[in-house]
């Protein structure tokens, strides 16, 4: 793929970080279900944190392609930290930046983009899932505070975040006209973490259930008018929906890498595997996927920089990178045979790391209902 | 690469499809029942300067870049297949090798009658002994004096029943393998030469395809293309641009294929609703236009690649080639499907469509023979 | 022969599925694609062929926001050789008696023989802004005219009435002629003609110069009205249908 001479500059810049900073601890971080506690404040002082957030908040001032190349090249190299990536730039920082007052952006988002602290997004309920307007969670007006009831699950960096963004609904029987975003601080009396889950990948990153049980919050963390969450958290996760497609896209990418190495340094019968005509097929077909993969998430990206609807396009390359890349990183660990099963390769990490893809943020059904219904429009 | 057009290729965009919905559309369906190559719609093709997108206007084309190549073949495939394959060859695989390779006075000689329809080019390659491997051809070219005896025979060849203007390959010198081979312009009306078997095909059937017979043909001398031994470099690097065109006729078929689909499942009711509200149905088209739009793409940065003057494509150009085509059969086989049984018959243009589409996959290198480039790219 | 011809950019509803927008006074045009409105393209090619018999310039005019640019530059490349935009960003506002107003007050100054426009535009449907801005610069005009032949200082108008009916005049130059469509067979820009308009310079001229135009009529709500129950189309061959038809009128106790 052919960039703009300053995003080729900023990819060799992040891949350098992700090859020399992440890499050599990625397989230990899954392993041992480590938090990348280093890594994060390293990032922070690369200023990869807020990527597209400008920098009289403290961010980096770049544009949304940028960050699409970031949470690429990181997830190149581990899954656990792309994830932690998307979700705080995405769904913790955006939705801020999105609709936050000057007061709140000034107040919360320079600690985020520092590495100071870590923000993470909850959405998610136990019934609601795919629908988000199911949303059970309750806020009500007391005196001059919101009190908070219920329950959010599967919430990325959810145990360890400091600054959350979520959603609650004036009466769940409104629907999604109910429903209002706000952000919570940690230590927030009545605010706790529930269950940690037990993941089949990503296993570095931390999800979690989070409980609110009567927990007070300020009048002052309502993100956006009383009633409007619903439309921020759609914005939110169409722009979401671009760091999944690149992250999807870029465990692809470390798949066919090892792919590539794999074949070039093992032979059967003394033919190297690359000669073998099979194993050709499979290489040209998932490079070839991972390229029409890249550029529908680098089009959703670079129409988000231009002000341009995105939900068809983000909808597009998250369904269509998650998809290659999980037959991606299934072949790869086919093509290496037994050793494929091995945790001394990459590739079965990436293979689990890459399923998270095809359901967070929307399920692939869930982003062809999207794409059908722009179609249909 | 910039993911908006520019202003002339909006306006180009607009216009063919404006024009193709006119004046092709209403004989596509003619055609593929007939297999009448569509001589009249030619002369309107090259008034409108599709018949030499890429040329400079010096030569009597219209100078546009390899995008709107693309946009163009796209345009026209997505109403009329064959016509649009009648175009990508006059530009692609003929104007495009004599513009590259060419002398000033062939330039002159050749391009502004191809630009402007007055003549129609073909290109030969492929021999009933040598597809995928080129280099196995018998045809052969000897020097004799101020010109060539041409002998052998091509197969396959697109617009050869309607063609004036042949770009043919053979060997000039056998024994050199593929450094001996050579690439000639030779005229329709030179003795010896003569039309053999007229294909009677699935897909693409107005495209005029062709047997050509070579017998002891005299090109003169100076319709030698580039120098001798040539020729397989010109073949290749012809192919890789002309990649372009197969990838856009393939996201032309695609796109024709989705619209006819949406349009129609949202008509066709069963069990009590538009069709388009069953959920399957909604899977089928959201897969068709997400593929489509990855294959647009995949195919726009070739032409990007081409028109920022980068010099080796071959993996790019294999990538888009092999993936419009991959997903042309499966959107167009999809569209049938969504149609039902009334997708099988004549009634509705996607049967056209599916059958229009399977010949991506076989010209101009089969997808097996993208892959190896592809992945002997990928492995370097 | 110098000739204006306006034109105007419009969404191209006939096929597409048209929604009214949350205003309820306007249609939701995001998806909408948008083209020449089509009389007009027949008003230019009019006016081409008027130029290629007598020569002459051929300025094209278009009351529109920044993407009507693009219907000037297909203008250009179909053979006007200057174009100008009065800049308007908020299209809603306008109605025909207001485009009338502003093109009245550019043309005013203009040196002109005829000015042809469309004669209807597909999207509000008015058919208004011709003939008003006719009146408004005083000279005649003709409407809906299906063939046009010009002299020295006048020109033979044909206008179709109903029943068949030809009805032919005889208008003194300056004026104006309302296009209807079918007059000609309306060229296509070739990619050279593209290219070259692509790159031309267009002029553009603020509305806010000319001061604030009045209306004297106002939408009050747009829908789509209820759809009627009355009608029902009968399928299958003759006899199939011969049969449904008598056990509909048998039912309603007809006969
Ligand atoms: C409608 C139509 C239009 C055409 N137009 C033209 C034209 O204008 N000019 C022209 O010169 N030619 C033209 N062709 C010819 C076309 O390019 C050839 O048919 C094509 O290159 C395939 O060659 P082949 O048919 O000889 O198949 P073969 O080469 O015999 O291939 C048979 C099968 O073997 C596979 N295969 C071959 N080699 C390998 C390998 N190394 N590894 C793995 N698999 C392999 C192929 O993929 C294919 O599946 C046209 C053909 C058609 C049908």
């Amino acid at each position: 793929m052919i960039l703009s001479d300053k995003h080729l500059k900023f990819r060799e810049k992040v891949k350098q970080f992700a090859d020399n900073e992440i890499a050599p601890e990625s397989t230990e971080l899954e392993k041992k279900e480590k938090f990348p506690w280093e890594i994060i404040k390293k990032m922070g002082k690369s200023n990869l944190l807020a990527i597209y957030v400008p920098k009289k908040y403290g961010g980096a001032g770049l544009d949304t392609l940028s960050y699409a190349i970031a949470v690429e090249e990181i997830g190149r190299v581990c899954g656990s930290t792309g994830i932690f990536l998307a979700a705080h730039t995405s769904l913790g920082i955006y939705p801020i930046f999105l609709s936050g007052n000057e007061e709140q952006k000034k107040k919360w988002l320079p600690p985020l983009a520092s590495g100071e602290k870590i923000s993470s997004f909850g959405l998610t309920e136990p019934n609601a899932g795919s629908d988000a307007a199911g949303t059970q969670t309750t806020f009500k007006l007391v005196d001059d505070k919101y009190l908070i009831n219920g329950t959010k699950c599967f919430i990325t960096s959810g145990g360890v975040g400091d600054t959350i963004v979520f959603t609650a609904t004036k009466d769940p029987s409104l629907g999604y006209k109910g429903i209002s975003a706000f952000v919570v601080e940690k230590g927030t009396p009545g605010f706790s973490e529930g269950k940690r889950e037990d993941k089949l990948g990503l296993r570095g990153s931390i999800t979690s259930e989070l409980i609110f049980d009567n927990c007070e919050i300020p009048q002052e963390n309502l993100l956006g008018k009383d009633g409007e969450g619903f439309k921020v958290f759609m914005q939110t996760l169409d722009g979401g929906r671009i760091s999944i497609g690149a992250l999807a896209l870029g465990i692809a990418q470390g798949a066919l890498d090892a792919c590539i190495k794999f074949c070039k340094s093992n032979s059967i019968n003394k033919k190297p595997l690359f000669k073998m005509q099979s194993i050709q097929s499979t290489i040209a077909e998932m490079g070839t996927e991972i390229e029409a993969a890249r550029l529908l998430v680098h089009q959703a990206a670079a129409l988000k920089d231009e002000g341009l609807p995105i939900t068809k396009e983000s909808a597009m390359g998250k369904y269509y990178a998650s998809k290659i890349g999980m037959k991606a990183t299934s072949t790869a660990v086919e093509l290496h045979g037994m050793l494929g099963l091995k945790k001394d390769y990459l590739v079965e990490r990436f293979m689990r790391d890459e399923k998270l893809m095809e359901i967070g943020e929307g399920t692939s059904e869930i982003q062809k209902i999207v794409i059908a219904r722009e179609l249909f429009k | 690469m910039n993911f908006g057009l520019t202003n002339d290729q909006k306006m180009l965009q607009k216009e063919v499809r404006n024009f193709a919905e006119t004046e092709l559309k209403p004989l596509a369906s003619e055609i593929d029942v007939s297999g009448e190559f569509p001589s009249e719609n030619i002369k309107k093709l090259a008034e409108m300067g599709l018949m030499g997108i890429i040329v400079p206007e010096k030569y009597s084309g219209s100078e546009f870049d390899f995008i709107s190549l693309a946009i163009a073949i796209e345009e026209i495939s997505r109403v009329c297949a064959s016509t649009g394959v009648i175009v990508a060859v006059n530009n692609s695989l003929v104007s495009y090798p004599i513009l590259q390779f060419g002398n000033e006075e062939q330039k002159q000689k050749y391009l502004p009658p191809l630009c402007i329809g007055e003549k129609i080019g073909a290109m030969g390659i492929t021999e009933p002994n040598a597809g995928s491997d080129v280099a196995a051809m018998e045809a052969t070219a000897k020097l004799n004096g101020d010109h060539y005896i041409l002998n052998g025979t091509k197969r396959f060849i697109t617009n050869g029943t309607a063609a004036d203007t042949f770009v043919v390959f053979a060997y000039t010198d056998k024994d050199a393998g593929y450094k001996g081979m050579s690439c000639f312009i030779v005229e329709r009306d030179l003795e010896g030469f003569s039309l053999g078997k007229h294909e009677d095909l699935m897909g693409i059937r107005a495209t005029g395809n062709c047997e050509l017979i070579f017998e002891d043909v005299k090109v003169p001398k100076e319709n030698l293309l580039g120098k001798e031994g040539d020729g397989f470099k010109i073949c290749m690097n012809t192919l890789d641009v002309s990649r372009i065109d197969i990838g856009a006729q393939g996201v032309g078929i695609a796109q024709a294929a989705l619209d006819e689909s949406i349009k129609y499942s949202k008509e066709r009711k069963t069990f009590g609703k538009p069709i388009c509200h069953h959920e399957m149905i909604q899977n089928m088209l959201a897969e068709m236009a997400t593929k489509i739009q990855a294959a647009r793409l995949l195919v726009y940065y070739v032409g990007y690649l081409k028109d920022k003057g980068v010099k080796r494509f071959s993996k790019e150009s294999a990538m888009a080639k092999y993936y419009a085509a991959d997903i042309a059969v499966d959107v167009t086989r999809k569209a049938v499907q969504i149609h039902g049984g009334y997708g099988y018959t004549k009634d509705y243009p996607v049967e056209r469509f599916y059958r229009d589409a399977r010949i991506l996959e076989l010209y101009e290198g089969t997808s097996e023979i993208q892959k190896i480039v592809i992945a002997r790219d990928l492995v370097k | 022969m110098n000739i204006i011809v306006c034109i105007k950019r419009v969404p191209q509803t006939a096929e597409a599925e048209v929604k009214v927008d949350s205003s309820g006074k306007d249609i939701e045009k995001d998806r909408l694609i948008f083209d020449t409105n089509e009389s007009d393209t027949y008003a230019l090619e009019e006016a081409v062929l008027q130029k290629e018999k007598f020569g002459g310039s051929i300025t094209v005019i278009t009351v529109g926001d920044e993407d009507s640019e693009e219907t000037l530059r297909i203008a250009l490349a179909k053979g006007a050789d200057e174009a100008i935009r009065i800049k308007v960003e908020d299209l809603d506002e306008l109605d025909g008696f207001k485009t009338a107003q502003i093109l009245h007050k550019i043309i005013k100054d203009m040196d002109f023989d005829i000015i042809f426009t469309g004669c209807l535009a597909t999207d509000d449907a008015y058919s208004q802004v011709g003939t008003t801005l006719a009146k408004l610069l005083e000279i005649p005009h003709a409407s809906l005219v299906t063939k046009i032949e010009l002299s020295e200082n006048s020109a033979d108008a044909y206008r179709e009435l109903e029943g068949g009916l030809l009805e032919h005049l005889k208008i003194k130059l300056p004026a104006l002629f309302t296009i209807q469509t079918g007059i000609n067979v309306p060229r296509y820009a070739s990619l050279i003609a593209i290219r070259r308009a692509a790159r031309k310079e267009l002029n553009e001229i603020s509305k806010t110069e000319f001061g604030e135009m009045k209306s004297n009529s106002f939408i009050e709500e747009l829908f789509t009205p209820p759809v009627s129950k009355l009608a029902e189309i009968l399928s299958g061959n003759p006899d199939e249908v011969s049969e449904k038809l008598t056990g509909i009128i048998k039912e309603k106790g007809l006969i």
